[in-house]
Order: C-alpha cells, then structure tokens, then sequence
C-alpha cells in the first residue's frame, strides 16, 4: 500500500486523465453515434449505405489496431495531434458504431405498427421521430448506452500502449519501481470498478426518471 | 351522382413473385359503408392499405375524394389527415396517455389549439365510452377499451373516410361488441367507411355492399341481404359456409 500513496500524486494525475480521455469520448461518441442513427433511419439511401458501412467497419476492427493506425500512421499523413487527442479522437469514432447499434436497437422496440398508426394520421417523418419514436427509443436505449460507457472505460487503458500516461500506464510504471504487484494493481481495479458503479448508477437513475407509464 | 370517396380503377398490386392485388375496381360512395370479406391472403388488408398509400400500388390509379393519390411527402401527409385508419393491432402510442393518444394530431398535424384539442378529445372519448380513462396509458386498458381509443384518435382528426382492417379480430370475444357498437354507430351518423371484417353480424346490420374477395380479386360484391342469403359465386358460398360452420 505505501507504493500509492507514496506515489498518490502521480497516480491521481493519471487518474485525470483517464477520466478526461472517458469524459471527452463519451460525449463525443454519443454525439456522433446518434447522428450515424439518423442517418441510417434517414429516407436517403446514400446515406443509410454509409451510416451502414461506418458500423460495420468499426465493429468489426479491433481498438488497438484502430489506435496504433491512427498513433502512427495520422502522422505521416501530416496530421500532428497531442497523443491524448489521437487517443480521444480514436476512441470516439470506434465507440460511436456501439452508441449507433444501440440506438438503432432502441428504436426497433417502438413497433412498426405505432410508426404506421402516426403516418396514417398525417404525421410526417420528422414529426413521426420526434413525437413517437425517440420519446420512446430513449427509454429502452439508457441502459445498453450505460453499458457501452462502461466498455469505453475500460478501452480507455489502451492509450497505455501508445504511451499515454493514464491510470493504467502510470500503475505499470509504479510498480515497475516498487514492485508491489498486489496491492498496486488491486488499487487501479477497484478505481475502474468505481467509475464502472458511477456509469451504472447515473444509468439507473436517467432510466428511472425517463421509465414508462404501465 | 356525386364524386366517390374513393375510386380505384385497375389497381394491381405484387409482393415480388406473390401477385396480390388483380386489376382492382372499386368505388366507395360518401357515406356508403362498404365490408370487405375474403379468405386470409387474399389481399384484404392490401386493399385497405392502397387506399391511403401506406402500400403503393404497382398499376392502376386510387382517387380519394376526386384526388389521385400525391407521392410520399407533404401533399399525401395532408391527404392521409383526413382518412382515417383503424388496426387490428390498436397501435395506440405506448408512452402517451390516452388523451395524449387522440390530442396528438390535432395539435401537430391541423395545429388546432390545445384547449380546443382537449375538449374534443375529451368529447370523443365520452362518445366511445371511455372517458374515464383519458388519463390512462394504453397499458393499463383492455383490448376494446385500447381500440375504442384507436377510433376516437381517428375520429380527432374528423376524417372524411374511414378505413379498417380487422378492428375486432384480436379481441376477446366478450370485447368485440363494445367495439361494434361504436362502429355501427359512426355508420348511422354518416361516415364513409371501408371495413375488413369477419363480422358478419356487422355486415348485415351497417354494411351497404359486401365486397368478397378471392386471390386478389374482387369476386363478388352486393347489398348485405342479397350477398349472404342469395350468393352468387361458388367461391363466396364455400367461403361462407366455411365461416359459418365455426
Ligand atoms: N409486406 C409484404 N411483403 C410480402 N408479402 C406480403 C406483404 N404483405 C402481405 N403479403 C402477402 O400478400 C398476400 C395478401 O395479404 P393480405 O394481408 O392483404 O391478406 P388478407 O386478405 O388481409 O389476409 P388475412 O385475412 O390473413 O389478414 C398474403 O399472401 C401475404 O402473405
Ligand atoms: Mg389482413
């Protein structure tokens, strides 16, 4: 236990970070993600084909290999950025493809039947989303979105491979000094298990505040 | 004699290979009650379907009210304002109560204001005998009570056609009637109405003409009395003796 909190201020440092790089991808992937949503459920086929195209791609690569490509090919494509950034920017297109699926997962709940009962009614499109769909999509879509934050969380300790000091990174380098393997690492685990239990709680709570009437 | 409320003129109709709309003719004159009867698959509710475009057609042309059918977009928006639809499936809107349910497009789609909206509202859910549970969610009310809200959230809109497909058939049979009833009484008050039904009760008590069809076409179609007690076709009187032997 004396590794940490000899090295608390370093650590909570990293721990910054790591909640900064979770922060900015969150939003940043959600954003994106329901933007990628409208454009699949959009009446322009141009458009559903490449909202289609982005999650299979993504979904179907594996971060690392997404996060080396970026940490070491942007650059010699002349794109200079801080690595965190690189690490946010990364984070935030993969994640968005799970953000997408979810929603769109979400949006299939409302029955086709209640989209078709609006449009009889002489609801357009637009209306049709506003007024039936996504007040209803939001509440079966809270808890998996939780569930893909707490994926995001957990990629976050990728960035240690590319170099960037987060939580992980810095654990690993504590301990490669003070060789305190248990104690060093149970610490970060249970952080993690912290932020998961925060991410899963505010989930909870958005669900509860937005449930349906039964 | 007057515009028909709806006109069909060769329609035809094919889900890939399955053809199932055959060169449909077919007028509906304003305040005729038409009840279309056919075995399943035989493009009932296809037909039904047509005549506000939730299913394009293939050949042929659908006017209603004297107009051809627009494309999708504003203009069909506007036509499918005025023409109601009630399903088999009720497709009340599940996060909005009931009132919710029938304010919604008055409010929207004619932007009535919303005290005008809800007196009305509440007008017609008295009229189908649900005004006690307009503040309910679809949920927490039972199969007829669900459609007899799905009505008055078309009747909010005071259509100038109604359509139905199979209103009652995924009612329990204790709660068919209280649906009936409503209908029976919008086809005394006037309204233009086509409706897919195996009620034959309802066919002979408001129907002005039984259209029967078979295979995508139109087979046969008569005034109620002449259609049950003196069928023409062979295929109408295996079908009805098929359903009348339930
Ligand atoms: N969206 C669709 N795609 C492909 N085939 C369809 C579609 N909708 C209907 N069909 C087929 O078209 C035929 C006619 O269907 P329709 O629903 O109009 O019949 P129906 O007379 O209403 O039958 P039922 O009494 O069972 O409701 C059926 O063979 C059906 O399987
Ligand atoms: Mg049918």
């Amino acid at each position: 236990m004396t590794a940490v909190i000899e090295n608390l201020d370093p650590l909570l440092r990293a721990l910054g970070t790591t909640v900064l790089i979770l922060v900015v991808s969150a939003i940043g992937s959600l954003v994106l993600g329901v933007l990628i949503t409208v454009a699949r459920v959009s009446p322009i086929p141009v458009l559903r084909g490449a909202a289609f195209a982005y999650v299979q791609v993504f979904v179907n690569i594996p971060l690392l290999a997404l996060l080396l490509l970026a940490v070491f090919a942007l650059p010699d494509a002349g794109l200079l950025m801080p690595l965190t950034t690189t690490v946010i920017v990364v984070l935030t297109v993969y994640e968005a493809a799970y953000v997408a699926e979810a929603v769109r997962s979400g949006i299939n709940t409302v029955a086709a039947g209640q989209v078709e009962a609006a449009r009889a009614m002489g609801l357009r499109l637009s209306q049709t989303l506003r007024h039936v769909v996504v007040p209803q999509a939001v509440r079966a879509v809270v808890q998996p979105l939780g569930n893909v934050m707490i994926a995001l969380l957990m990629n976050t300790a990728l960035a240690a491979t590319v170099g960037v000091v987060e939580l992980t990174s810095a654990v690993n380098k504590v301990n490669l000094v003070a060789a305190q393997p248990i104690p060093i690492f149970t610490a970060a685990g249970l952080t993690y298990m912290a932020l998961a239990l925060a991410i899963g709680l505010a989930a909870g709570r958005i669900e509860k505040k937005v449930a349906i009437h039964r | 004699m007057s515009t028909p409320m709806v006109s069909m003129r060769g329609v035809d109709k094919r889900f890939g290979d399955l053809h199932v709309l055959r060169s449909i003719d077919l007028d509906v004159a304003p305040q005729e009650v038409v009840v279309v009867i056919g075995p399943s698959g035989s493009g009932k509710s296809t037909l039904c379907r047509t005549i506000n475009r939730l299913e394009p057609i293939d050949a042929g042309e659908i006017r209603v009210d004297g107009r051809p059918l627009p494309e999708e977009g504003a203009e069909l928006a506007q036509l499918r304002a005025d023409v109601g639809m009630v399903f088999q499936s009720f497709n009340l809107f599940g996060h909005l109560s009931v009132l919710d349910n029938v304010m919604l497009a008055p409010l929207k789609v004619r932007r009535v204001a919303k005290a005008t909206a809800r007196t009305e509202a509440m007008a017609l859910l008295e009229r189908v005998g649900i005004a006690d549970k307009a503040d309910r969610f679809p949920a927490q009310l039972s199969g007829g009570q669900q459609q007899r809200a799905a009505i008055a959230r078309s009747l909010a809109m005071h259509p100038k056609l109604m359509l139905f497909d199979e209103p009652t058939s995924a009612l329990d049979p204790e709660m068919v009637s209280e649906v009936l009833e409503v209908m029976v009484g919008l086809a005394r008050d006037g309204m233009t109405m086509v409706v897919v039904t195996h009620e034959m009760g309802f066919a002979r008590r408001a129907a002005d003409r039984v259209v029967f069809m078979d295979d995508g076409q139109i087979v046969e179609e008569a005034p109620p009395a002449e259609f049950f007690d003196a069928t023409r076709s062979e295929r109408a009187r295996s079908f009805l003796s098929n359903v009348l032997a339930h």
